[in-house]
């Protein structure tokens, strides 16, 4: 039985990669598992400059899902690399994903110039879709054009590959995709939150402070699998699956809609082990439904 | 940190609507007075985390108050019930720097986790005082817990039904103490900076994502940097705490 898939050139014991948000820089999780036993990890989303993010509350609950504001809090790319990538070294010993946001062009490139120059990291993941910062993060993933420049500024400045990551909060993602593809992103990974907000009876005011967030967690699973199968046919680039993501069957289903990856995210605040528990049932989900070697099913469910 | 299967032991009404949960399990993973279980509860999506009241080898006290759908499903719970609970979250108080009299000063649910800072107090040899704050008398809860420690318990509410007519900062005007620990809503807290002389350490309370500091959905800002409620605290020294 083959858990091995190969992401942009670089092979992954399993496709099983917590989401950047959901796993900080990765050490923290080393305390409760070996987390070499993951494909890889994508780091808290890093920009520029330190950033505190947005005002609490910054969570809230939903049906089957959850809607954060946080903000993209990380301590900037300057001591991500002096302090957080040596703590990452000591537990974990795989390439690791470094997740990017910023506010200008400048800025995307600058944060993976200096990333990409890190050993560990194995994939630059360029997160154009934040919906929880103004002026930046998904400005620049809602239109083709826009998405299309940050690519190209972070891949005149890169060697590894480039990953950019959409928001689902747009009418058309697959123009999108492929405007990232033609500027020469090395994958796509989708999806991002989708834009929500709860309002408090009690207080008869937005719960999260700052008004709306992201919409995470199961209920957003069925929207990701369409998008991934919409995207993945249109472009030739790998696609990272994620949304919603709880289980090796949702894996599954993810790599049959096209994902060659599937990133778990929310799952992991509701159960730290969560990724863990998905890449030890893998096997058994795959010989439940017949799958020898997961590279023959991705994209499977394409018409043709 | 550790996922532990818990049995509901008993789920009684203290108040209207504060509850007290008693729960056996493995503790192992608790520290310290002060920290933080997480509860998973059927239907709902994110955790509940609810301050540790007290724990032994295998049993696990809570005291929650009823405040949305959450908390409402758990009164429910009959005895026999098995939760999944993550256990040991959270910093919890540090009981050495706290000197022969300290004082322990809980506002409404955030009494709860006091009585087991009190225990462990009192296992050190030390003398603490406890100041309890209510609205009113129907609503005072652990005050005869406490006595049954031994220990000397000042209350007050704020319509004057029962002891002290006022705050808690009414009270420990005229207290003389060695250190503070305070739980309690964050108006409580900044009461108390007015009126409190010596050094001492807050709880602080912040609506959490996952309890275990991967989603940084709790961050507060203090005097020495972003820092999560639930890892980096809940326990604050009084010197970190913006007011």
């Amino acid at each position: 039985m083959n858990t091995k898939v190969s992401l942009c050139g670089i092979t992954l014991d399993n496709p099983v990669i917590p989401a950047s948000g959901t796993f900080g820089y990765g050490y923290e999780f080393a305390e409760l598992y070996d987390i070499n036993r993951l494909g890889t990890f994508s780091f808290k989303g890093t920009t520029r400059e330190p950033r505190f993010g947005n005002p609490p509350p910054r969570i809230a609950e939903c049906t089957s899902g959850m809607i954060n504001a946080v903000g993209l809090q990380n301590p900037g790319v300057e001591a991500v690399i002096s302090r957080e990538l040596p703590r990452l070294a000591q537990c974990f010993h795989k390439p690791v994903m470094a997740n990017v946001s910023g506010f200008s062009v400048q800025d995307y490139a600058y944060t993976c110039q200096q990333l990409d120059a890190q050993p560990q990291v194995g994939w630059l993941e360029v997160n154009v879709s934040c919906p929880n910062v103004h002026g930046g993060g998904m400005s620049f993933g809602t239109q083709p054009e826009a998405a299309a420049e940050v690519t190209r500024a972070v891949k005149a400045v890169t060697k590894k590959p480039v990953i950019i990551k959409l928001s689902p909060n747009v009418t058309d993602i697959v123009s999108i995709a492929k405007a990232c593809e033609d500027a020469g992103a090395d994958g796509i990974s989708l999806i991002n939150t989708m834009l929500g907000m709860r309002i408090d009876l009690k207080r008869r005011k937005p719960v999260i402070a700052n008004t709306m967030g992201g919409f995470s967690g199961p209920a957003i699973f069925p929207v990701a699998v369409r998008m991934v199968y919409q995207v993945s046919q249109a472009v030739s680039i790998p696609v990272v699956g994620m949304g919603g993501v709880q289980s090796a069957e949702d894996v599954l289903e993810m790599m049959l809609a096209g994902a060659t990856a599937v990133e778990v995210g929310a799952a992991n605040l509701v159960n730290p082990f969560a990724s863990l528990d998905i890449v030890n049932e893998l096997p058994a989900a795959m010989e439940k439904y017949g799958i020898n070697d997961l590279n023959e099913i991705i994209g499977g469910a394409h018409n043709g | 940190m550790k996922q532990v299967i818990f049995e509901i032991i008993s789920n009684e009404a203290l108040t209207k609507d504060v509850y007290r949960m008693v729960l056996a399990g493995d503790t192992s993973a608790i520290t310290a007075p002060g920290q933080f279980v997480e509860i998973a509860l059927p239907g709902k999506f994110l955790r509940r985390p609810i301050s540790v009241n007290d724990w032994g080898e295998n049993s696990l006290t809570l005291i929650y108050k009823v405040v949305g759908h959450g908390t409402e499903q758990m009164a429910l719970f009959p005895a026999g019930t098995r939760l999944d609970v993550l256990t040991g979250l959270g910093n919890g108080y540090n009981t050495t720097v706290s000197g022969d009299h300290p004082v322990l000063v809980g506002g409404g649910v955030g009494v709860p986790p006091l009585y087991g800072l009190c225990k462990a107090l009192l296992a050190q040899g030390k003398h603490p005082a406890v100041v309890l704050g209510f609205n009113k008398a129907e609503e005072i809860f652990l005050a005869e817990e406490f006595r049954a420690l031994g220990v000397q318990v000042h209350i007050a509410t704020a319509n004057g039904s029962v002891g002290t007519r006022g705050f808690v900062t009414d009270v420990l005007k005229a207290l003389s103490y060695t250190y503070f620990y305070a739980c309690g809503p964050l108006p409580m807290f900044k009461a108390m900076e007015t009126v409190v002389s010596t050094a001492g350490q807050y709880s602080m309370e912040e609506r959490m994502g996952c309890g275990f500091g991967a989603c940084m959905g709790c961050s507060i800002q203090t005097k020495s940097g972003a820092k999560r409620v639930c890892k980096d605290g809940p326990v604050f020294p009084r010197e970190e705490v913006f007011f």
